[in-house]
């Protein structure tokens, strides 16, 4: 840890998550920076998107302290999240193919206007609003009142990293935004992960794909068996290594000791 | 910014020809029902040219499919979310009877008319609340047993008979005729197309419309981006009942009654006119116009089948088939679009 003069834009600490009897993460600490992006890897069922869900308020911790801009936060649900800048793109990706692109970029936050007694939604504010906020991310789609399932798999992605961006989030967390893209989707996707990064967005990016982590990311840690298991600067280590560690296997690269841990993970 | 490369949409030769599909779907999803209407219109007046198309044959297939039309338009909001509601016909029944009993007592005509909606808004709700708070496996178990409630309340209110005579103002309701540049309209249709418009204005142009909308594509997806979606399905069943509980103040208005087997099997209609008319059994799909279409579209039939004496059997076959070859056409068309 080199510098330590900015504040950084969300810290987790000691973030502990059971599920009945199964533990799904064990105090796992993380901490990304502004405009900074962090690779997070781990086989399945290492716990990443339950740390995720955790970090976007879908799952409270069972235990553990998150701190955003470094004042103490609790989610009671995503939209809290959401209030202090936090979004995520689902694995899934969480759009209605029913609805057009504005639509799903504005779920849930759909502009409105008052007309007599009633508040109408303003379709048309919602499709400038949305096209100017595409144009500004670069992402060109034939029309933005197209319905979301007449668009490729990459063309989602986009939207759906549209929609996180559209409300000034500063964390944007995305759960294997590329594992189902056609190849050469997969570098646009990644060019606009760099791209939220000149905006000053934080982005977390869980990803299987080396390819992706080495490409777009700043830092990457390991996580292996609901535990932190090593991280490092994306300049001080190689594929090789980072291979190691999402089979369990740490090298020289550990996580700063914290009194409170026991690591079994070796 | 601006160095990247932009997304372009990931096909660039077939574009023209896809999107001249998309536009033709598109089309056929707006307008297809009111397609059948004009090809049932024009058997009906090939088949009976001098009684089809009088005033009065067509004021009486709307006044006698006025009911459906309003327990289909609740169904109707009810199928976008990816439900079904199959307890309408036995809401209809207790809201007309609960109205009737109270005539009856003596109980005045303002709060008559105030009383299917009630009756039939908190049938919904409980429809509604069982479904999310009971966390009910699927709404077809909570509303078949409502079905059943509100069929035995129904003949538990009236000793399971009818009970006539109820006051003129309701009666106009459901009988009525206003002049409308000297044609005598019945009141019913006016009620029918206003409450028509208003679940238009409310699913396309309201938030909450919206997010019934976005609960159907993709439930997930509605409640990740903060849609309430339990309290959003609440309201749909509750408006439900409530299309339901008007829908049973029509037929006693015209009717003058209350009798309890009233709307036996009207929740079947009311399905399959929104399957004809196009929306989506799976939710998230369909339009208001095209179940007023495919209201349009049982009434006519019924009304042809009648006036050329044919038996009421074939009615109910004719209906299936009628079902069975919009939904197969639906799956030939969508299955071409997405080939190409
Ligand atoms: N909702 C849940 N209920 C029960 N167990 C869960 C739930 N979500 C995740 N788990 C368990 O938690 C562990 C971590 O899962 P997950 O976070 O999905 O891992 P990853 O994303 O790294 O593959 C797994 O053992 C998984 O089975
Ligand atoms: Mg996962």
């Amino acid at each position: 840890m080199v510098q330590t003069s900015v504040t950084p834009a969300i810290v987790a600490r000691g973030l502990s998550k059971s599920f009945g009897h199964v533990v799904a993460l064990s105090g796992v600490d993380l901490r990304v920076d502004p405009g900074e992006v962090l690779g997070v890897v781990g086989d399945n069922g290492a716990g990443k998107t339950t740390l995720m869900k955790i970090l976007s308020g879908v799952h409270p911790p069972t235990e553990g302290q998150l701190l955003i801009n470094g004042e103490e936060v609790r989610f009671a649900s995503p939209r809290d999240a959401q209030r202090v800048g936090i979004e995520m793109v689902y694995q899934d990706l969480a759009l209605a193919g029913n609805l057009r692109i504005d639509e799903n970029i504005f779920l849930g936050r759909e502009r409105t206007r008052q007309l007599g007694p009633v508040r109408l939604v303003d379709h048309r504010a919602n499709l400038a609003l949305a096209k100017q906020h595409l144009d500004n991310l670069n992402i060109h789609v034939k029309s933005v009142g197209q319905l979301v399932e007449q668009l490729s798999g990459g063309q989602r992605q986009a939207v759906a990293i549209a929609r996180a961006t559209a409300f000034d989030g500063r964390v944007v967390i995305m759960d294997e935004p590329t594992a189902a893209l056609a190849v050469r989707e997969v570098r646009k996707v990644l060019d606009l992960i760099k791209d939220l990064k000149t905006h000053g967005i934080s982005v977390i990016l869980i990803s299987h794909r080396l390819d992706d982590i080495f490409y777009v990311c700043d830092r990457v840690m390991a996580l292996f068996h609901g535990r932190n298991l090593a991280e490092a600067r994306l300049a001080d280590v190689d594929r090789n290594e980072v291979i190691g560690w999402i089979m369990g296997n740490k090298g020289g690269h550990g996580v700063p000791d914290r009194p409170d841990r026991t690591d079994e993970a070796r | 910014m601006g160095v990247t490369s932009p997304l372009e949409a990931a096909s660039d030769a077939p574009d023209v020809e896809r999107s001249r599909l998309a536009r033709l779907t598109t089309f056929i999803d707006r307008f297809g029902a009111l397609g059948i209407v004009l090809i049932m219109g024009t058997l009906s007046y090939v088949a009976q040219p001098d009684v089809f198309l009088t005033t009065n044959n067509i004021a009486n297939i709307f006044r006698q499919t006025a009911f459906l039309a309003l327990l289909a338009l609740g169904q109707f909001i009810v199928i976008v979310t990816a439900g079904i509601d199959l307890s309408v016909g036995s809401t209809l029944a207790l809201a007309m009877m609960s109205t009737a009993v109270l005539s009856v007592a003596g109980v005045p005509w303002p709060l008559l008319i105030l009383t299917p909606f009630l009756v039939g808004a908190a049938v919904g709700v409980i429809n509604g609340v069982g479904l999310t708070w009971l966390h009910m496996p699927h709404p077809f178990i909570m509303t078949l047993g409502m079905l059943n409630i509100a069929r035995g309340l129904t003949n538990l209110i009236s000793g399971g008979v009818p009970i006539s005579g109820l006051p003129a103002e309701v009666r106009w309701l459901g009988a009525g005729n206003v002049s409308v540049g000297g044609l005598q309209v019945p009141v019913s249709v006016g009620v029918v197309i206003l409450s028509y418009l208003a679940v238009w204005v409310f699913l396309q142009h309201t938030r909450t419309g919206r997010h019934v909308y976005a609960i159907g594509g993709n439930p997930q997806a509605a409640r990740v981006t903060g849609v309430n979606v339990d309290r959003t399905l609440v309201l749909v069943y509750a408006l439900c009942g409530l299309l339901a509980g008007f829908s049973g103040l029509l037929l006693a208005g015209r009717t003058n009654s209350g009798f309890p087997n009233a709307g036996i099997g009207a929740e079947l209609d009311a399905i399959s006119a929104v399957i004809i008319g196009g929306a989506s059994f799976f939710g998230g799909r369909g339009t208001v116009l095209g179940v007023f279409a495919g209201v349009l579209v049982i009434g006519m039939m019924r009304n042809l089948l009648n006036l050329s004496n044919v038996q009421v059997f074939w009615q109910q076959i004719l209906i299936g088939v009628v079902i069975i070859a919009v939904v197969a056409f639906d799956v030939l068309r969508r299955r071409i679009g997405s080939a190409s």
